[in-house]
């Protein structure tokens, strides 16, 4: 069961955790594994599980767990293992500072203010909604405009609906899964408005959360205005040009209680930045190596924290790694080092781990700006091969084995992924 | 074997050749596959560019399913909603039914995880099941 | 039924200010307030600036109340534990002609008796205030402008009015007003209910020209100004220390740079006269507007640095002064038309109110059981270790952490609900919680069910701050919720 254990916390932990969602506790026990005896997981939480515990719908484990599991079932899996591994686990906990070997400060009800020694810190701390704030919209500033995330937690877990008539701005995954889930508790859905010409969820999504439940998708288009005084009471939505230009006077006033966002996510690097690790302006998170460690040594980071990903699998692959890591380095094993530094090249956005090594196998996720169907991937010129599609909602992910750069002496590798003609050797 | 593999209502009979598209989910590609049915049997399925893409085609056609997950309320318990799902995917025509009913039951705390709250849901031949452990509020 | 000596209509910045006045005394009284909370009107928006003291031209009356209204600021302060700095101004000037204005501004200050202005040239404001453009020939500088959180103000005010036995009544718009026979006051409807007093002090801003006709009594016309303001991302603390003005124009004293008393800058108001006294709104030209003139100021500070944005309303009267005092009815007194310097004037048109109720005959004698200060609030963000060791020591729920952008703990929200929160936003203007870059996203529901915990406020009726500002709608399942209740 997810639940709280008081502990009495230990005075010399290997590995402290931040953050008990499916990172966090995929690093814990991915330190445990890597022969780290006194593990600390902290979560803020009265539950370990984060944001999986208010998914309740499936989609998630078929990587992991070889099975599509609800949040809530890939959140209980995961802890029961915590348990049975008999990790140390904080509920509650704050952490208010951090630093790289000595360990961190938390608050909690149960232990105080407490100084927790620790060899080795893994950040998993996640990530935050994107707000209204961040697109300015203009008009009254009344109540019932809310993430989807926000509602989400509402309906799911306090069992309440925001409103009666909902308008969705974006067409994130969360925003259509929030169609579906107020469609199925009747409420009225107006559509889902998205500025670019493209949806942003995925097509399974799209036909499950919107078409089966008649939601209308409008792309370019955007909600230009939000009316009400106390009460959020209609909206103007207006379509976007290709140049970008909102035309409001093009637009139509909708009648609706409710707007929810879904317009991404922003990783929560507080602590990140309190520690002064280097970060990556293009993931909004630490720069890497393939150890998932930072830039302070003893200091590792790994989940939405680092990048935002869209499969919690992935999250977990990612968070075991830097577990294992973290609990290697707090038992006194060396870091692998990495020769080969990935920079970002022709339609990629980010790619992590930031830098990899030429006798490993290394997976390497890459987020590309546009989407491309049949095209290639090109590794500097050492390596390259074709893909199926790269597309801006997915994170594309590769594995490269040593066999790839071979011949390759290290240095720097730019990463493009290319159509597929331009990607063929001169 | 529920009913919900007869064909909808508007379907055309006769050996007329009925056509539907469909948006692919198997992958962002989203092939828009077209899919031509006689009396209701899919004769042929064009569009895809792997043979998942078939296959969904062809279920999509004959018998659309959809997994169901929503809360049921829950007396006693740590936290009110306890989330649940069907344990397989419901015919598509079921879904907003089933999740009406599921408002009309009250579990006691404690449920563990896989528990059924509604077995062979509305004769569909589908449990609902638990997706957590809701333990009893201690301080009730 | 409820009989008082005073009732104080409105529960902005003046009436809170009056009542708390009031309630050092042995008089009984009133506070009926039409908003959910205090300050959720006019005083919610305000800019927070306490003016240096030199800015109003002194044959007015709100430019003469500004110096003293100024001074009363450090003691009120010290006694309600609110959020108050005197962190300085500068008056720039870009030309000759706008350079005739910092003079005037000068010898007006110094005919008032302002200390410590002086003009800076364009190197020193350089080496001050490097932000700002490099075109500004000179400045004036005052180092009695201060800043203070104006929803903390009202609220303390208020706090401190009830311990000391002022009665307050929220959500209650006075529909009514009844002059009771031999002049001996007047019975109000308000909010369900009737209130009787022997002297009515309309302090009902936008709305006190409407109040007035109620009773009958003749006062100014009022309008609505609009004003509207953009707060800037948090890395922008610092780029600017002090408040920074243009040359006055004819109607308001410009779209300045605030750095507020958090740190976060500010840039606005805007000033366009509306007759719509409920529209709150934002507009993409605002905001064009106001970047346009602040850019002139410190042309680094960009639109997209905004993270939150909102409108406000002075209530504006027709000769533009304040109106303050007796009127034409007995007994019947009025604050209105109380805009910019209002906020600074606020404890002296207190006072002054007092000298106008007494001249009419009300008695005042000083209560010696009246407690004139509160105790602080409590800040587990920015209090040393020590002090957050000992908070927790006292209670755990001041180690849980509600808002983590804020760094607010469950301790401090539930002592804003015990010192009179009711809504949402009463909790985060008075702790922060839910102001940060997540935007409440973490910690409203949190903050709901604290609400419904220690206030009784079941969580379908927990509402951001006016009735209809609802967050939840209904139960999932249809069992009874708002839409039943309500």
């Amino acid at each position: 069961m997810i639940s709280d254990r008081p502990q009495d916390l230990r005075t010399d932990y290997d590995v402290t955790v931040v953050g008990g969602g499916p990172a966090g506790m995929a690093a814990a026990l991915g330190a445990r594994a890597a022969g780290a005896e006194r593990v600390l997981l902290l979560d803020r939480d009265q539950e370990a599980g984060g944001i999986l515990n208010q998914c309740i719908h499936a989609g998630f484990g078929l990587h992991w767990f070889g099975e599509e599991l609800t949040g809530p079932e890939y959140a209980q899996r995961f802890f029961e293992n915590v348990l049975e591994e008999d990790l140390d686990v904080l509920l509650g906990a704050y952490v208010l500072d951090a630093a790289a070997g000595d360990g961190v400060r938390v608050a909690s009800p149960t232990v105080g203010l407490a100084t927790v020694p620790s060899r080795a810190i893994v950040l998993a701390m996640g990530a935050r909604e994107r707000t209204r704030a961040a697109v300015r919209i203009p008009g009254s500033r009344p109540e019932g405009v809310m993430t989807a995330g926000f509602a989400q937690k509402l309906v799911n877990q306090e069992g309440y609906l925001p409103g009666r008539r909902v308008a969705i701005l974006g067409s994130g995954d969360i925003g259509l899964i929030m169609a579906r889930r107020l469609k199925l508790e009747g409420v009225d859905v107006t559509g889902v408005y998205e500025l670019q010409p493209h949806a942003n969820g995925s097509n399974r999504n799209i036909v499950q959360c919107l078409d089966d439940f008649d939601v209308p998708l409008h792309l370019a288009t955007t909600i230009a205005e939000i009316r009400g005084r106390d009460r959020v009471e209609g909206i103007r939505v207006a379509p976007v040009g290709e140049d970008g230009r909102v035309d409001v006077a093009a637009g139509d006033d909708v009648a609706c209680d409710t707007v929810l966002t879904s317009i991404g996510l922003i990783p929560e690097n507080e602590l990140s930045r309190t520690l002064r690790l280097r970060m990556d302006p293009a993931t909004g998170g630490p720069v890497v190596g393939s150890a998932m460690e930072t830039s302070r040594d003893g200091v590792f980071a790994c989940g939405n924290v680092v990048h935002v990903h869209d499969l919690v699998d992935h999250v977990s692959q990612e968070a075991d790694l830097a577990g294992r890591s973290a609990g290697a380095y707090a038992t006194g094993s060396l870091l692998p080092e990495d020769n080969v530094r990935l920079v970002p090249g022709a339609n990629v956005r980010a790619c992590v781990p930031h830098t990899i090594s030429t006798d490993r196998t290394h997976v390497v996720h890459l987020r590309v700006a546009r989407a491309m169907e049949a095209c290639t991937l090109r590794l500097g010129d050492v390596h390259e091969r074709p893909l199926r599609y790269a597309v801006p909602g997915e994170m594309t992910t590769v594995k490269v084995r040593p066999r790839a750069l071979e011949g390759f002496a290290g240095g720097t590798l730019r990463v493009d992924v290319v159509p597929r003609e331009e990607g063929v050797k001169a | 074997m529920s009913t919900a593999g007869s064909p909808p209502p508007d379907r055309p009979s006769g050996g007329e050749v009925e056509h539907r598209t469909y948006l692919c989910t198997g992958c962002p590609l989203g092939c828009r596959l077209e899919v031509d049915a006689v009396d209701g049997d899919v004769v042929e399925v064009r569009g895809f560019s792997c043979k998942r893409g078939d296959a969904y085609a062809r279920q999509e056609y004959t018998d659309p399913r959809r997994p169901l997950a929503t809360t049921v309320a829950v007396r006693g318990g740590r936290w009110p909603r306890l989330p649940v799902k069907s344990a397989e995917a419901l015919p598509k025509a079921l879904l907003s039914d089933v999740a009406a009913y599921l408002h009309t039951l009250h579990l006691d705390a404690p449920v563990k995880l896989g528990d059924v709250v509604a077995h062979d849901v509305l004769g569909s031949g589908i449990d609902v099941v638990a997706t957590r452990d809701l333990p009893a509020d201690l301080d009730a | 039924m409820e009989r008082h000596d005073v009732a104080v209509i409105g529960a902005g910045v003046v009436g809170a200010a009056l009542a708390r006045t009031l309630s050092l005394t042995r008089t009984s009284v009133v506070l009926i307030e039409a908003q959910s909370e205090a300050g959720f009107g006019t005083s919610k928006a305000n800019s927070g600036i306490i003016h240096a003291g030199h800015h109003g031209d002194p044959a007015t009356l709100k430019g003469a109340l500004e110096w003293p209204g100024n001074q009363a600021w450090d003691a009120l302060a010290a006694e309600l534990g609110f959020a108050f700095r005197r962190i300085g101004e500068l008056t720039v000037a870009f030309d000759d002609a706008e350079r005739a204005h910092l003079d005037l501004l000068e010898a007006r200050g110094r005919a008032k008796g302002v200390p410590g202005l002086e003009r800076w040239d364009a190197e020193r404001v350089r080496r001050e205030e490097p932000a700002l453009s490099h075109d500004v020939v000179e400045a004036l500088y005052a180092p009695t402008a201060g800043v203070v959180n104006p929803y903390e103000a009202c609220y303390t005010l208020v706090e401190n009015a009830v311990r000391n036995g002022v009665e307050a009544h929220f959500d209650a718009p006075v529909t009514a007003v009844e002059a009771l026979e031999d002049g001996g006051g007047f019975a109000l409807q308000a909010g369900g209910r009737r209130i009787e007093a022997r002297y009515v002090v309309n302090a009902a801003g936008l709305y006190g020209d409407a109040l007035n006709a109620l009773a009958g009594a003749s006062g100014p016309r009022l309008r609505a100004r609009k004003g509207e303001e953009y707060l800037l991302d948090k890395r922008l603390q610092g780029y600017v220390e002090r408040l920074v003005f243009p040359a006055p124009s004819a109607t308001s004293k410009g779209t300045l740079i605030i750095p507020t008393y958090d740190g976060t800058l500010m840039v606005g108001p805007t000033a366009h006269e509306t007759d719509d006294k409920e529209d709150l709104t934002t507009t993409a030209e605002g905001a064009a507007e106001v970047f346009e003139k602040v850019r002139r100021l410190a042309p680094g500070l960009q639109p997209s640095d905004t993270i939150a944005q909102f409108a406000g309303l002075r209530a504006v009267a027709e000769d533009d002064d304040f109106h303050v005092g007796a009127t034409d009815v007995p007994r019947w007194l009025q604050a209105l038309g109380i805009q910019s310097p209002g906020l600074t004037a606020a404890p002296v048109l207190a006072e002054r109110l007092v000298a106008a109720l007494a001249e009419q005959g009300l008695a005042l004698e000083p209560d010696p059981d009246a407690e004139p200060t509160l105790p602080p609030p409590v800040r587990f963000a920015t209090a040393e270790p020590v002090v957050q060791e000992a908070l927790v020591a006292r209670d755990p729920a001041y180690a849980t952490m509600v808002c983590r952008c804020e760094w607010v703990t469950e301790g401090e929200i539930r002592d804003a609900i015990a010192r009179g929160a009711r809504t949402l936003d009463g909790i985060k203007f008075r702790t922060r919680a839910g102001m940060g870059r997540c935007q409440g996203g973490f910690c409203r529901l949190r903050c709901m069910e604290l609400l419904e915990r220690d206030a009784g406020i079941a969580l379908p009726d927990v509402r951001k701050h006016n009735p209809g500002s609802w967050v939840a709608i209904a139960r999932v399942d249809g069992t009874p919720g708002r839409e039943v209740t309500s």
